[in-house]
């Protein structure tokens, strides 16, 4: 079944490419933001799918990372774009 | 090919659901005309596409720790996906991004900023017509 978890990856890939266009397009700073969280999330998934391919236990892990970093960084994203400081 | 079960054979359906989710959500971000739009599509779907990646992984594997693994990895994803996206339109909503000018309403402009913030030419044409009326 390795041609399907191919094909599902190849999927992935050009809705990356799709965000990474939007992310090079956007017009303002939000839409740069909105485009850095999706491929964060989008990101978790070909992590996962790719540690299905390989039988590779441990990519689920980083995937978990990943998620939880892609989180707090798009908080402060939205911190940043609110002009307020990280403490409040 | 000989051991694909037909519980390996639901839990591709439900991958492949996801992917296409996926898919949808990137599309949408390329192709709606605004941040609020753009954000909603893609917020919405990809979080939903993610999480049936994830719950297809554990239909594969089975409860192994691989399959638990993706099951947290996923509820995670499903709870704070919203959060990061409402904090983005607070943000991009403070920032001053411009709405659609399609746009139909905006509550939280009328309530919190002492008006609203769609700016569109059409709107102020008629609330120009609409004084010269009340002038004559």
């Amino acid at each position: 079944m390795s041609v399907l978890w191919i094909v599902i990856l190849i999927i992935l890939g050009v809705a990356a490419f799709l965000c990474l266009f939007r992310i090079f397009r956007g017009p303002t700073i939000a839409d740069r933001m909105v485009g850095v969280d999706i491929m964060g999330i989008l990101f978790v998934g070909i992590t996962a799918i790719t540690g299905i391919l390989y039988n590779l236990s441990y990519l689920i892990d980083i995937a978990i990372a990943v998620a939880l970093i892609s989180f707090v960084g798009t908080l402060a994203l939205a911190k940043y774009l609110e002009r307020r400081t990280l403490d409040d | 090919m000989t051991d694909v079960t037909v519980v390996d054979v639901i839990g591709y359906i439900v991958i492949l659901v996801g992917v296409l989710f996926d898919l949808l959500g990137a599309i949408g971000l390329v192709r709606l005309p605004d941040v609020y739009n753009r954000l909603q599509s893609a917020t919405k779907s990809v979080t939903l596409g993610t999480f049936g990646i994830m719950i297809g992984i554990l239909i594969v594997t089975g409860f192994t720790p691989l399959g638990i693994k993706a099951l947290i990895c996923g509820v995670f994803l499903l709870l704070t996906a919203p959060v990061s996206a409402h904090a983005l339109s607070r943000g991009s909503l403070r920032f001053g991004a411009k709405m659609w000018k399609g746009t139909v309403i905006d509550a939280y402009g009328k309530d919190k900023l002492g008006g609203p913030q769609i700016e569109s030419e059409e709107s102020e044409a008629k609330e120009s017509k609409e004084k010269e009326d009340e002038v004559a």
